[in-house]
Order: C-alpha cells, then structure tokens, then sequence
C-alpha cells in the first residue's frame, strides 16, 4: 500500500515536472508573414499548421538544425533553423542562436575523432582525443587496433600536432609523437611470437571544416617501431575519418 | 605670483563648468556620448534550448554467424545525429554460436573452446535517412518514420583473435514519441576467418529490433 502512495506521489511530481517543463523555454515573436509548423523534424515531413507574423512561439526543443515550437493555439511543431532565425526575441531582435561555424573550428578546445585506414597492409580502427593549446598547437591521445594478416595489435600514442594556417578551411598539420604497439600473433598460428614494443612516428596531415561541429580528417604518418630484435621496423600508415570539435 | 593669478581663474570658472548645458558642450567636444547605448546583443542561449541530437538504446536479434549456426544476438547502440539526413551509429553486440556440422558429424573433433565460441563485436558507422516521413497505423494515428542505409567498420572478437570487420545494412526507425524510437535493423557483418583450414571472407546477417531513447 505504502509502496503504491509512493509510486503515485512520483508519478504526480513526474507529471508537474512535465506540466512546468513545457511552460519553460525561450519565446521568440514571427516577423515573416507566416511560420510553418511540420510534423517531423525534417524537410519530408508535412506542413499541418501555420503561426501568423505578431505571434509568440515557445521553442520546446532542438533535434539537429530543427525546433519544436508551440504556437500560441497550444499546436505543437517542428520549423527548420532558418526560419526560425527569421523571428525577434523579447528585445525586438533577430533571433540568433550562436551557431557553431568555421570560427568555432579555428577558436575549438576540444577536438574528438575516428579514422580507418591502413597500417602497410593491416586494416587499422583509431579512436583519438585531442586538445588544442592554442591555435596552432595542441596535444592528442589516440588508441588504435590493428588487423594484420598474423598478429592483431593494439597501439597507444601521446602526439604533438603543429598546425601552421589555423585560420584555413581546408588546414594542413604535421604531428610527431611516441606510443606502444602490443601485438598478438593470431591463434591459428602455431610460432607465437607476442611482443610489446616502443614506437615514434611522424606525419602530415589535412583537417577540413564540413559543417556545424564537424570536421573531416586525413593524415599520414610514418612510424619506427624499436622492436627487441635488433632491427628496427618502418611502417607507413594512411588513415581518414571524422571528427567533432567542441 | 603666477599660480596664484592662475589658481583664482580656475575659482572663478568652476562654477562655469557646473552650469549643465556649458559642460554637456564641452563633453560633445570630445565626441563622447553621455549615455552609452547598450550594444551587447542579447542572444537566446543554445544552453537553454534543450538539444536532442544524441539517441542510445538496446537490441536484441538473430545473428547468423557462417557455419557456425543462428542464435540470439543482443547489444547496445548510441547515435549522433549530424543533420537531418545524417547520422553517426556506435554498437557493440555479442551472440553465442553453435557447432560446425562437421564438428557434429566427426563427434568429438572440437574448433573451438566454450570462450571462444562466445562472439562479440563493436562497430562505428555512418547512416543516410534515406526515406524519411510518415507511417500511418489505421486511419487516426501518424508517426514519424524514417529508412536508413547504414555502414561502417569494427571488430569481431571471435575463435580467439580480433578481426577486422565492415558491415553495412538498412533499418527502419520508427518514433513513438518524439523521444522514444522502435528499431528495425538488417546487417551484414563481413570478416575474415581462418578456422575451417584457410582464409576466407563470410557473411553473417543479424536481424533485430530494439528501443532507443533521444536525449
């Protein structure tokens, strides 16, 4: 019984919870003569509803570059970005809503990426995390497996990447770094021959801007593993993916 | 003598500078505005409009895994949104799998110890809402719905060793809110095996369906 009276008292705090939660959210007013209202956060989605210019909008929520808006009629719908920078805030403004742009890829902190490639022959995963120190410097961790034909590996690096023309779209860079590599022979092998190793490399690389916090990466790096034998190993290795910056 | 004389001119006309329209004057003779006009832009915040772009949720399925038999396959997704047509997609899953027929047949030949019978796998892909729009369930009610075409690369940790894998398939999103979504997912998962005597590529498809919650 207790545990029922609880469960109500939850469920009703829930439901306030909601009940005030759709009273908050900024209001902004429509300038254009009309602002569409689709269905779904999408260009394919239908226009059921229209809000006419002098009306007040609450925007709910934001799903990519599309808000849900209630209308002053308690219609609920989604209006692309554009539109809605269109509208005037509380001040008699145009709406802005401080979206990321090439600026932010120039000024970024924090920068983090996948990229796939190949490792003179093996397949290579690589998740990597970055931060930039200022403009032109900055510091990266990455972790990357390898697929190899013999043995699978796993490599860990700490790198420095010198970015010379931060202010580019498209932004060259060149990096140098030390890691390990641990590698495993594969198991249908009979000679196991499992090592753990010290690595440095070096490389050159291209960022580019695409979109919003978004950015393309290619690069290529040049690695010298000191291997327990006394020959050391030289591989190249090529790789791309995305990143985000924030 | 002299500062005195000064220090006296300067007595007589402080009351001068007092007089408000003769300072206002001397003021817009330096070109500096009185009041300063509040110039900072007063923008909505993007920290008070509560963004959905990130979408994370649970599978479960059939995998078939290439001579190894068919069995229930389960695992975790997380998804980024980019755009409206674009999204990311990180998964990792796992499945049992079964006996070779050969294994079977030759009765007590084994490929494969009970741990590395277990696989498990993570993948990162890229996916395109290729059709998305509305499904309509009886005459009343409308969803929002959405086709995708998805790939990508990972790794599937099976009969002992790590393996480079690409996977691409469809599925089928369907929003029951505007924050919970029923999955449906077909996926190839394509990698290499060497456990039968030699090399070669297989094909094991995994059906599924799951939640997902947007946040």
């Amino acid at each position: 019984m207790q545990t029922y009276a609880l469960l109500f008292i939850l469920l009703q705090c829930l439901l306030m919870n909601a009940a005030l939660g759709a009273q908050q959210g900024p209001r902004v007013q429509v300038a254009d003569p009309f602002l569409e209202l689709r269905t779904g956060p999408g260009r394919s989605y239908p226009v059921f509803h229209v809000v006419e210019r002098g009306q007040w909008i609450v925007i709910l929520k934001r799903r990519t570059d599309w808000f849900k808006v209630r209308g002053a009629s308690g219609k609920e719908g989604w209006v692309k970005r554009q539109e809605m920078e269109l509208t005037l805030t509380d001040e008699g403004e145009r709406t802005d809503f401080n979206e990321a742009a090439i600026s932010d890829f120039t000024r970024r902190r924090w920068e983090m990426g996948i990229m796939g490639g190949d490792f003179s022959g093996s397949d290579v995963i690589s998740l990597y995390g970055a931060y930039a120190f200022n403009a032109n410097l900055s510091g990266e961790l990455s972790v990357t497996q390898l697929f190899g034909d013999f043995s699978n590996s796993i490599m860990g690096n700490i790198d420095l990447l010198a970015q010379p023309f931060p202010m580019w779209r498209i932004s060259p860079f060149f990096s140098l770094g030390t890691g390990i590599i641990d590698t495993n022979t594969r198991k249908t092998l009979v000679k196991s021959q499992d090592s753990t190793d010290q690595l440095s490399h070096a490389g050159v690389g291209v960022r580019a801007y695409l979109t919003r916090r978004f950015i393309l990466r290619a690069e290529y790096r040049n690695y010298v593993i000191f291997t327990s034998k006394n020959d050391n190993k030289e591989i190249n290795e090529w790789k791309a993916g995305f990143a985000f910056f924030f | 003598m002299e500062s005195r004389l000064r220090i006296l001119f300067l007595m007589a006309a402080l009351p001068l500078l007092a007089y408000p329209p003769l300072a206002a004057a001397s003021a817009g003779a330096d070109q500096e505005p009185v009041i300063k006009p509040e110039i900072d832009r007063k923008e909505i915040k993007v920290a008070k409009i509560d963004t959905e772009d990130f979408e994370i949720g649970a599978y479960a399925g059939i995998m078939s895994v290439e001579d190894f038999g068919a069995n229930l396959v389960y695992g975790l997704r997380a998804a980024y949104h980019v755009t409206e047509d674009l999204f990311l997609e990180a998964a990792y899953g796992r499945t049992d799998t079964d006996k070779t027929s050969y294994e079977r047949l030759s009765g007590g030949a084994e490929l494969l110890t009970d741990e590395e019978r277990k696989l498990s796998y993570y993948n990162l892909s890229v996916g395109y809402n290729l059709l998305p729009g509305e499904t309509f369930i009886g005459s009343r009610r409308a969803f929002n719905s959405s086709l995708y075409v998805i790939g990508g690369i990972g790794s599937t940790d099976f009969a002992g060793d790590a393996r480079f894998t690409l996977n691409f398939g469809a599925g089928y999103r369907l929003l029951l809110t505007d924050w919970l979504a029923l999955h449906m997912d077909v996926r190839d998962h394509i990698f290499d095996i060497d456990v039968t005597g030699e090399d070669k590529t297989t094909h094991n498809i995994e059906i599924d369906g799951g939640l997902t919650v947007f946040f």
